[in-house]
């Protein structure tokens, strides 16, 4: 495959890929992380282009992540912070995608608390949308840069136990992951409190555990997702102590699992709760290279979207 | 308006009638229903309207529309609304009392039947509110608002969240003799934007179980039960509130209940794509539900279909998911979707069809509609079974076109409404 045969304008879910549009985009990356270790970091590929990220939602890492790759690339790079646009005075998603639009944006990045919000941005733009996370539904670049963390160690995922530990129905994260991961063939198996597992998930074609000790046996890889402590008090569980009880990843619990296992966590992490300290720490953790790997593959990305059927 | 109708098809449950008719209509009213009438007065001689092959239904009334007057005049007005229920083939519509200010006093059903009384095309009955404000707590004036013309009681869009309250209502309600209509949703599970499961999963949409909807089923149920006093139950939507109902009339409970269209039609994997335009409450179910709801209507389980009319401005639906008000226009499409899907496709009679979308709905109301025999007002639907149609949005009556059936075809076309002896649609084509 070829970047003009693509095909997609944006990039909303990983539901939507083709397994041979996940292979380019990790393909790709390869080549991107190779610019990214080679000392100058500053290509040509993006010249000229012009790249706004619009985040309805915080974010550190994966704003700062896009924008790096965007200026690697030598694209110009703007950030919308919606407190202090006109987002504050009332004005619709559409009504800002198509503003943003008319200044002659090729690439919109977007993040937004509700699921579903980049399909909408989508629909009413011409300029290529990005996912960056809508609400509880896909963060598409994240489980992107998680199944090419896992290829650089695992080499190919086919058949490949994996564990998702965690709050999956409010995760974005999970549901990415999971679809990527079913692309490249991985076996894998997802635990957290039950009020946190949503209904009819098995018929994605996982399995579903209701211990951590289950879900983590011969794992060669476990995701352990955030939880975010607020969901304590809609009483989807009765406490941050009874969670690392029955859900924390320790090193007792880490002995089930493959010798070789990696640990990753999308970020950020609440130390003590989802996993110890120790574990984060550990030569197992690749949470700090996932963290590398989101750069490349946001490069190869914006790489792939901008010329997308050009000849 | 003298004229004679020939060689339709009439079907009409309620006097045992069905068969190929000639239906003669003097002034507002059937003067005679007989096969092969000859006239030899010339002066009826002037409209013979050939219905050979046409279907002649005592005319569909709607028991749960929202027309937006008074308050909301952007999403639909008396004048829109009716002409959009006339191009649906619905003779008779009641509507419902969320309009602002709500229709909790004599004072506003008489203003809606004055706007009625002006521009509407159809017969406008209004549903007052069970409680004032809609808000659960003080009891309306029931006995005004029935005296002032509301045909029923309702707190729709809201469920009358207090047991209490309702069990007043109930007991208030009935020395008046006015049907309650209950809007069925546990408020504590209704913190969600589609229905539970698979495809809310997917969607990362926050899910509502079914039993937001089944527990208050079951609570309007035992109340009824209770009290012996009768309860209906507004847009059934899930298998297990079938059941309960089914139970509960098995019991002789007087419980009935309605379904819309859309709950027969479609089901949750609509909203895949996000598609605000299949944003409703209560929400879409899975294919299991939908076949529960066919099921229902077919075995009297369910009494009546009605639209659940609820035009929104494209403003209000063109934004995220979440924020994307619920309901759809109904009137426009609800013929061809009964016809095509349950009598084409799941085989259900046309007198079934006449009971479901007629006679019942005008026995809930206590309107006297739904028959035709000689000495009734002429209030006629008359429909082409096997002409197919394109659903197209543009076309609609409607102020809104909030319609997730746009480009659907669908066999089943509306080609005559006729309203108190006015023919106001006529081959299709609306007047």
């Amino acid at each position: 495959m070829s970047a003009m045969e693509f095909k997609s304008k944006d990039l909303l879910g990983i539901k939507y890929l083709l397994p041979e549009q996940l292979t380019y985009i990790l393909d790709t990356a390869d080549t991107m992380n190779m610019i990214l270790e080679s000392g100058t970091k500053r290509t040509p590929h993006l010249q000229g282009k012009s790249i706004i990220t619009l985040f309805y939602e915080n974010s550190t890492r994966t704003r700062m992540s896009f924008e790096l790759a965007a200026k690697y690339l030598g694209a110009t790079c703007s950030n919308i912070s919606v407190s202090t646009s006109s987002v504050s005075k009332g004005e619709t998603l559409i009504d800002t995608v198509k503003t943003l639009d008319m200044m002659g944006t090729d690439v919109m990045i977007i993040r937004h608390s509700m699921s579903g919000a980049t399909h909408l941005a989508a629909k009413n733009c011409d300029s290529v949308v990005i996912n960056a996370g809508d609400g509880m539904n896909e963060h598409p670049t994240q489980a992107l840069l998680d199944i090419y963390t896992l290829r650089k160690h695992l080499g190919d995922i086919k058949g490949k136990k994996i564990a998702i530990i965690g709050d999956i129905l409010h995760s974005r994260v999970a549901r990415s992951d999971i679809y990527a991961l079913k692309l490249q063939g991985a076996d894998i198996s997802i635990a957290g409190p039950s009020t946190l597992v949503p209904k009819d998930i098995e018929k994605l074609g996982i399995n579903v555990f209701n211990t951590i000790q289950e879900a983590i046996i011969d794992s060669e890889a476990i995701i352990c997702l955030r939880i975010q402590k607020e969901r304590q008090n809609n009483a989807y569980f009765p406490s941050v102590k009874e969670y690392f009880r029955f859900f924390g990843l320790d090193e007792n619990r880490l002995k089930l699992a493959s010798k070789d296992v990696f640990i990753m966590h999308p970020g950020p992490v609440n130390r003590g709760i989802e996993l110890t300290s120790d574990i984060i720490d550990s030569d197992r953790s690749v949470i700090n290279e996932q963290v590398k790997n989101g750069v490349a593959i946001r490069m190869a990305l914006l790489y792939i979207l901008t010329r997308r059927g050009q000849k | 308006m003298n004229y004679l109708l020939k060689n339709g098809y009439v079907v009409s449950p309620a006097n045992n009638l069905e068969g190929v008719f000639d239906i003669l209509v003097e002034n507002d009213k059937i003067s005679l229903v007989e096969k092969n009438i000859q006239i030899d007065d010339e002066r009826f001689m002037k409209d013979i309207i050939d219905l050979s092959g046409l279907t002649v239904f005592p005319g569909f009334v709607d028991a749960h529309c929202h027309l937006r007057t008074p308050g909301y005049e952007y999403k639909e007005d008396m004048e829109t609304g009716t002409r959009s229920a006339a191009k649906g083939g619905f003779t008779s519509i009641a509507c419902m009392p969320n309009t602002n200010p709500a229709a909790d006093s004599e004072t506003v059903i008489e203003y809606i039947l004055n706007k009625a009384k002006e521009y509407a095309i159809v017969n406008v009955y209004p549903i007052g509110s069970i409680t004032k404000s809609l808000s659960g707590k003080e009891l309306s004036e029931i006995g005004e608002l029935k005296f002032a013309g509301a045909v029923a009681i309702s707190d729709d869009g809201n469920p009358v969240e207090n047991a209490a309250v309702m069990m007043k209502a109930l007991q208030y309600a009935s020395m008046f003799d006015i049907s309650v209509i209950s809007h069925c949703e546990e408020r504590s599970l209704s913190d969600g934007y589609m229905n539970e499961g698979y495809v809310a999963t997917i969607n990362g949409l926050k899910g509502i179980p079914s039993p937001c909807e089944e527990i208050m089923v079951a609570r309007e149920i035992i109340l009824s039960q209770y009290l012996d006093i009768p309860v209906h139950l507004a847009h059934i939507s899930s298998a297990a509130s079938v059941q309960l109902i089914r139970e509960a009339k098995k019991r002789g409970v007087k419980i009935t209940c309605e379904t819309a269209p859309h709950y027969f039609a479609l089901n949750e994997e609509a909203l895949l794509e996000f598609d605000t335009n299949a944003k409703m409450n209560p929400p879409l179910k899975t294919e299991a539900d939908r076949l529960a709801i066919i099921e229902g209507l077919k075995d009297g389980t369910i009494d009546m279909i009605a639209t659940d009319h609820a035009p929104h401005h494209r403003d209000e639906k063109n934004v995220e998911f979440q924020n994307a008000l619920n309901g759809i226009v109904g009137f426009e499409t609800a013929i061809p979707l009964a016809i095509d899907i349950l009598h084409h496709k799941n085989k259900m009679s046309l007198k079934r069809i006449a009971e479901l979308m007629s006679r019942n709905p005008s026995t809930l109301l206590s309107i006297n509609k739904g028959i035709i025999e000689r000495g009734r007002v002429a209030d006629l639907t008359v429909v082409a079974l096997d002409e197919e149609i394109t659903v197209d949005v543009s076309l609609f009556e409607s102020k809104s076109k909030n319609s997730p059936f746009d480009g659907y075809k669908l066999k089943g076309a509306l080609k005559y409404t006729i309203v108190n002896g006015d023919i106001i649609v006529r081959d299709g084509i609306l007047i």
